[in-house]
């Protein structure tokens, strides 16, 4: 089973988004996504200072399997990137709501958080989904 | 939903990722197919392939109607037991399937043919076998394991008939057995030593419960296709196909040229082909960061000069790998990923054997 924490905000691609104090937002892959990946082995990240539109191509994950894109979940600029990942991708498969994280950006208007699925919603569309 | 080997509740007990291939449902991986890859290179692995076909050919004229059907030479195969990789081939040299043969006497073959070209290749060979006097029997009820590593022979030989350990123990590189209904050919497909075995549906279940217990890993077709890959083995429908000649599918080796008056289906055309081939197949080395994927496009300057036919992520090597079909003359290459140059590097593979790297990384 697939572990989706409630306190963060999803995507339809399998994104997650985890809103700081600092008023900067999170993403990641959800353990769906990373399931479904399986063993991931390359990452390239967008760089700080991309200023991104929601829906926009911003990172790719490869598994032994395929590569996928990562989208920007709400527009915004980047503000980090976990170099972590892209030095051992087997981060993302093995904490992919915590060490696993892969970017951080600073939305462009907060209130887009409130229009992505909560949990609940995320959970029966990636049942749907199987 | 697919067709089930006899280890389907097996694998799903595993848990099993299961995924369809070829018209059957089969285990991707159980966890983590890089674990997998691993246990291979180090240890024991098991695969199921009994969704692979053998066809046994008996009869006086097995070996006459074998030396017309395929491009190798089954008049090669001595001792009892041999067994020979060969390509099958159309008249106009496209490679039909590839496949491996086991010479057990002049009058009984066995071949084992890939699972999504099954119904294709016995349709060919019905038609190829007409005035040879030759029976052609395909052996569905036979389930197929693959255990290979280095500690797999080991592994294997104490859940074997207590009168066959010796002789199997004994058996040779692409060297097989029959032993009442089971059948143990020291081949596979990973680069590494081991066994294939052919054994009654009925017994599979037991038999992998044994090698479970004894610290074989399960290991499913993820894991399969990038230990081919590292041992440069080619896969069939991606490396090659009907409209690739084995000449361009670094498949010329499985060619028995010799002797001059043995006529099989496709050499008029290979002779042609021969001498002014336009493109070659080589091992690719990933220089830069990223993964090689199947079909992405390969350029020298401007120019495209081929693709990769299989790319993939090494995981012994912890570098991305390929194999490519190029234009003869390329030699500085680079391959576009996601509308980016990378630098790759001509390699001769296999890129791994026997858990060693065979390439120079840089």
């Amino acid at each position: 089973m697939s572990q989706i924490p409630n306190e963060l905000k999803y995507t339809e691609s399998h994104e997650w988004l985890l809103l700081q104090d600092d008023g900067s937002v999170t993403v990641g892959i959800t353990d769906t996504a990373q399931q479904l990946l399986g063993d991931l082995v390359f990452v390239e990240l967008p760089e700080v200072g991309d200023v991104l539109a929601a829906g926009a191509e911003c990172a790719v994950v490869e598994s032994v399997k395929a590569a996928s894109d990562v989208y920007c979940p709400i527009a915004g600029e980047i503000s980090a990137v976990n170099e972590t990942v892209a030095d051992g991708p087997e981060v993302v498969n093995e904490d992919p709501y915590g060490e696993g994280w892969l970017f951080r950006l600073k939305p462009a208007d907060g209130s887009d958080l409130s229009k992505l699925l909560d949990a609940d919603a995320y959970a029966s569309m990636a049942e749907d989904s199987h | 939903m697919g067709q089930h080997t006899p280890l389907y509740d097996w694998h799903v007990a595993q848990a099993a990722r299961m995924v369809p291939f070829g018209g059957w449902d089969m285990p991707l991986h159980y966890g983590s197919q890089l674990d997998e890859h691993h246990q291979v290179r180090r240890d024991a692995g098991l695969f199921d392939v009994s969704h692979m076909t053998a066809i046994d050919f008996t009869g006086a004229q097995a070996q006459a109607f074998l030396r017309h059907l395929l491009a190798n030479d089954v008049a090669r195969l001595q001792p009892s037991g041999k067994a020979l990789y060969s390509c099958m081939l159309q008249a106009d040299g496209g490679v039909i399937d590839d496949l491996i043969v086991y010479y057990m006497h002049d009058q009984w073959y066995r071949m084992v043919v890939n699972a999504g070209t099954t119904e294709k290749d016995l349709a060919w060979i019905e038609q190829q076998a007409q005035g040879f006097e030759v029976t052609v029997q395909p052996r569905q009820e036979l389930a197929m394991l693959a255990i290979q590593g280095p500690q797999a022979r080991s592994k294997t030989i104490p859940l074997l008939a207590a009168d066959a350990q010796s002789s199997i123990a004994a058996l040779k590189p692409f060297q097989a057995q029959a032993h009442a209904d089971w059948f143990i050919g020291r081949t596979g497909y990973t680069g590494e030593d081991g066994f294939e075995v052919m054994l009654p549906q009925a017994q599979a279940v037991g038999f992998c419960d044994g090698l479970l217990a004894a610290g074989v890993q399960p290991c499913g077709l993820g894991a399969r296709d990038t230990l081919r890959l590292e041992a440069g083995m080619n896969l069939y429908g991606s490396d090659m196909d009907e409209s690739t000649s084995p000449l361009v599918s670094g498949l010329g080796w499985t060619i028995a040229w010799e002797p001059q008056e043995r006529h099989f289906v496709g050499r008029e055309a290979l002779q042609k082909q021969r001498g002014q081939l336009k493109q070659r197949f080589v091992g690719l080395l990933l220089q830069d960061k990223g993964v090689l994927r199947n079909h992405l496009p390969l350029f020298e300057a401007d120019r495209q000069i081929g693709e990769i036919t299989s790319g993939g992520f090494s995981p012994t090597l912890k570098r991305s790998i390929a194999l490519a079909r190029i234009a003869t003359d390329a030699d500085h290459i680079q391959v576009e990923v996601r509308g980016k140059r990378l630098n790759v590097r001509i390699v001769k593979p296999p890129f791994v054997r026997n858990g060693q790297a065979k390439i120079e990384l840089d």
